[in-house]
């Protein structure tokens, strides 16, 4: 079977790509000193690396270490401030994403660009169909079907032209970015986290693929956390570290320990405020047993109890967010069972949720947190009404609602003028995020689950919103917590759980703290081990 | 709340039912309660009387389709319907077809101007053309009733093979909208948008553009309608058009086209046009209390949506991204029930 799809790839590409090519050539693309910052902060300080045809090249890097940023500026999302970057020869700057895609660059990201309420063959070529003739915008079925047939058989993706795009899995859906990369002839195909949602045969399949497009001469950019991945499919690795390139050379020198030294290696931990007690100070507050909705998380155990803060380790697609969506009743679970003080919660909604006393503080706050147009006081108040709402005519008892706001406003240093009148909009991100909690402790939650709490927010702005999240539990709260940034999770909680795949893969307790065991527990499940 | 795929598959298939069962329904009780409602004749009637709902039907399809919304049309159709009584009752049928169509594009444009350039809601939009449109027409007409010229009165009473008049132009109508929106790439890029606007913008097409065309066309198709409408009336009262917006857009999501975008066809709409004018029809034929008409209307809308929003809900389970890639789990049977969504 693969032979014959190997047959029909160079048959479908013959035209341009046919033939392998010698590695030790000019390169394919190459990156010079290649700078860029965000609002006065660096986040590139000089990359450079080649790519050479027919080469597979592992980008490596924690959260925030420069890799999308590198990426977004091949495909013309952002400019450069300075460097040089030279496709094939010629001089490149791409000001549109229409400009990567005219240089030959294609990305298969994470989020696919996928039309799920159309066809495979029109999902092939949309932008591009056969036409019946030139004056005559007719699209030409037969031709489509054909070229489709071309495509789909040239990454071995065994599915009816005319199927529903919908009804694809992940994995068949990533085959399909690949065909449609295939039809425009792209030169360099960069791949962005792959296979957080393959199965491992899927992912098996997508490997075969990427080593008969560097046959054919594709130079192929491999992002991914998995290490073991990277190491088993690129010729040539490249670490980035806070912007810098910090490793960079051929496979064969490197192992994932190597690599996970050089991502990490570095110590903010005088960024977490030393708490004074640590551990449980009573009794369990949640109690999550073999929670399980297909297609999302399976198994999942765990319990927090008063005074504790978890957290929840995991790359983005591990299942992290859908957790605390279930836990908090926004999403839907097939079996197990989640009881907070002991009362389970049958069909967990949000309503019965905050009423049992959970909080939760979303990944975006921006969209699903708060009303930025709103006052503070707008914001701060808006969970807590109903209970200074008093007697038989719930009127607000608006006197104690402002001792409240106040006080917390006091007690997380919440920095804005006038709480009735200042926009929250106009506040910083760390005290917007100040805004959510506070919103929250005016209920005087007895858990609160934070997604991404300090996300996006510069380092000052992290310390104050984690001193507040340690004054929570040191105030007897239980603290779930979610974080991308290790170093967050290892300066603040307890115990910290390894999300992969929709399962908890380990639980590590304080005690046996290492960033690279939590780095490797999140990351090692690749499928070349 | 919808729990899981399975659920969502047997859901979907049930309301792709309900419409033709909701039908059946009818047709059974109206026959019931009169003795005129079941005859060829009566149902010629009904497919008359339908022509103008299914043509607006299937314009405002396209509108629904890129998620957008057009409450302009039922104006649209009076405005044409008031310029051609008015200044062209001099003219061949042929023609004042011809120059409603141009009043409902330039209609359609200014609803897409606001839409596309300026970024206005389409709601917002539409429903303030749809006020400026009742005004122009009011004022035209100096709120008297309008009398057709011969020639477009005539035309309803016209038949070629035994197709009368406002059915074959319905029948050429849906043929023009089944080309574009079936057989040229603009249909496709008219789903790709309603499917996913950013992901189209990514993918390079022109979705200002599209977007445009969409509503000029919906324009079009509403002024044809006023057209038919005017042609079988032989005149347009001050109220001609009035809240015909909204059986349009009950049609077009009875007949499966989703208000969230991206999911429908045509003959759903057609379908659906048929099924609210055949309950019409049938209330006339019983001689029910006149009051009672918009309390049915009302119904019809509210099942209509009902029906969307459940419908939207399964679709949107169907689709969901997954994170972890359980084996293929009944693939065949999620073809089936997604193939014709």
């Amino acid at each position: 079977m693969r032979e014959d799809a190997h047959t029909l790839t160079t048959t479908a590409m013959s035209s341009d790509q046919g033939h392998p090519v010698d590695v030790q050539q000019v390169p394919l693309l190459s990156l010079r000193e290649v700078t860029k910052s965000f609002f006065g902060v660096t986040v590139l300080h000089g990359v450079s690396f080649d790519l050479q045809p027919g080469e597979v090249l592992g980008l490596v890097g924690q959260n925030g270490s420069g890799k999308s940023t590198t990426m977004n500026i091949l495909g013309g999302v952002h400019q450069r401030d300075s460097g040089e970057i030279v496709i094939g020869g010629t001089h490149y700057r791409p000001r549109v994403p229409r400009d990567a895609e005219d240089a030959g660059i294609a990305f298969i990201q994470q989020e696919l660009n996928i039309f799920a309420n159309l066809s495979v063959q029109e999902n092939l070529l949309m932008g591009r169909f056969p036409k019946l003739g030139r004056w005559l915008p007719v699209i030409s079925f037969r031709r489509l079907r054909e070229r489709a047939r071309q495509l789909l058989a040239a990454v071995d993706l065994q599915v009816s032209p005319h199927a529903s795009a919908s009804t694809l899995s992940p994995g068949e859906r990533q085959l399909l970015e690949i065909a449609k990369a295939l039809s425009l002839n792209a030169k360099i195909i960069i791949f962005d986290e792959p296979t957080t949602s393959l199965t491992s045969r899927e992912s098996e399949r997508l490997f075969a693929l990427i080593g008969r497009l560097r046959h054919q001469g594709i130079g192929i950019i491999y992002i991914s956390h998995l290490l073991a991945d990277v190491v088993r499919l690129a010729d040539q690795i490249v670490v980035l570290r806070d912007g810098h390139v910090v490793r960079r050379g051929p496979k064969a020198a490197m192992t994932v320990d190597d690599l996970v030294t050089a991502m990490v290696g570095r110590s903010i931990e005088a960024l977490f405020p030393n708490r004074s007690r640590r551990g449980a100070t009573g009794a369990t507050v949640l109690e999550v047993e073999r929670v399980s909705q297909p297609g999302i998380v399976r198994n999942v155990s765990f319990s927090v109890a008063e005074g504790e803060i978890v957290g929840i380790a995991g790359l983005m697609g591990s299942g992290r967010t859908e957790l605390a969506r279930i836990l908090f009743g926004l999403d839907p679970f097939e079996s197990g069972r989640v009881a907070v003080t002991g009362r389970p919660f049958a069909k967990p909604e949000p309503r019965a949720c905050i009423a049992g006393g959970m909080a939760f503080l979303t990944e975006d706050r921006r969209h699903e947190g708060l009303m930025m147009e709103g006052s503070v006081a707008a914001n701060l108040e808006l969970a807590a009404l109903p209970e200074h709402a008093r007697g038989i005519s719930r009127l607000i008892d608006d006197r104690r609602l402002r001792q409240r706001m106040s006080a917390i406003k006091e007690q997380l240093d919440i920095k804005s003028g006038d709480l009735r009148t200042t926009p929250v909009k106009t506040l910083s991100g760390g005290n917007q995020q100040k805004v959510v909690i506070g919103k929250w402790l005016l209920r005087q939650p007895k858990l609160f689950i934070l997604d991404e709490p300090t996300r996006g927010l510069d380092v000052g702005a992290k310390q104050e919103v984690n001193k507040a999240i340690v004054q929570l539990a040191d105030a007897g709260t239980a603290v779930l917590m979610i974080s991308s940034e290790l170093e967050e999770l290892i300066g603040m909680c307890d115990r910290v759980l390894v999300m992969n795949r929709g399962e908890v893969g380990r639980t590590i307790e304080r005690s046996a703290f290492e960033r690279e065991a939590i780095l490797k527990a999140a990351m090692w499940k690749g499928i070349g081990t | 709340m919808i729990t899981s795929p399975a659920h969502a598959r047997r859901l979907t298939r049930f309301l792709r039912l309900l419409p033709a069962i909701f039908f059946t329904v009818i047709v059974a009780a109206f026959s019931v309660l009169s003795n005129r409602f079941l005859s060829l004749q009566n149902f010629t009637n009904i497919l008359l009387q339908a022509a103008h709902l299914a043509v607006m039907a299937v314009g405002m399809t396209f509108v629904l389709l890129v998620a957008g919304v057009d409450l302009s049309v039922g104006a649209t159709m009076y405005v044409a319907a008031v310029s051609l009584g008015l200044y062209l009752s001099a003219f061949p049928a042929w023609l004042c077809l011809l120059i409603a169509i141009a009043i409902g594009v330039a209609f359609g444009a200014v609803n897409a101007f606001f839409v596309v350039k300026l970024r206005v809601a389409p709601f917002i939009v539409t429903l303030a053309t749809l006020f400026v449109g009742r005004g122009v027409g009011l004022y035209l007409s100096d709120t008297r009733m309008v009398l057709a010229g011969s020639a477009v009165s005539d035309f309803a009473h016209e038949s070629s093979l035994g197709v009368p008049a406002p059915v074959f132009v319905a029948a050429v109508s849906l043929a023009v909208a089944f080309v574009l929106l079936r057989l040229t790439p603009f249909g496709r890029y008219v789903y790709a948008i309603g499917g996913d606007r950013e992901g189209a913008r990514k993918t390079g097409i022109n979705v200002e553009k599209v977007t445009f065309a969409v509503y000029c066309l919906c324009g079009a198709f509403a002024a044809v309608g006023g057209f038919i409408s005017l042609s079988q009336a032989a005149a347009a009262p001050s109220t001609f058009g009035e809240r015909k917006e909204f059986l349009v857009i009950a049609a077009a999501v009875l007949g499966g086209t989703s208000l969230f975008g991206g999911h429908g066809g045509l003959l759903g709409p057609v379908f659906g046009a048929i099924l609210i004018q055949t309950v019409q029809n049938g209330l006339v034929m019983i001689d029910a209390d006149p009051y009672i008409y918009p309390l049915i209307t009302a119904a019809i809308i509210f099942i209509a949506v009902l029906v969307d929003s459940l419908r939207a809900g399964a679709i949107a389970r169907l689709e969901r991204r997954r994170i972890r890639a359980e084996e293929q789990e009944t693939r065949a049977e999620e073809q089936e029930t997604l193939a014709s969504t």
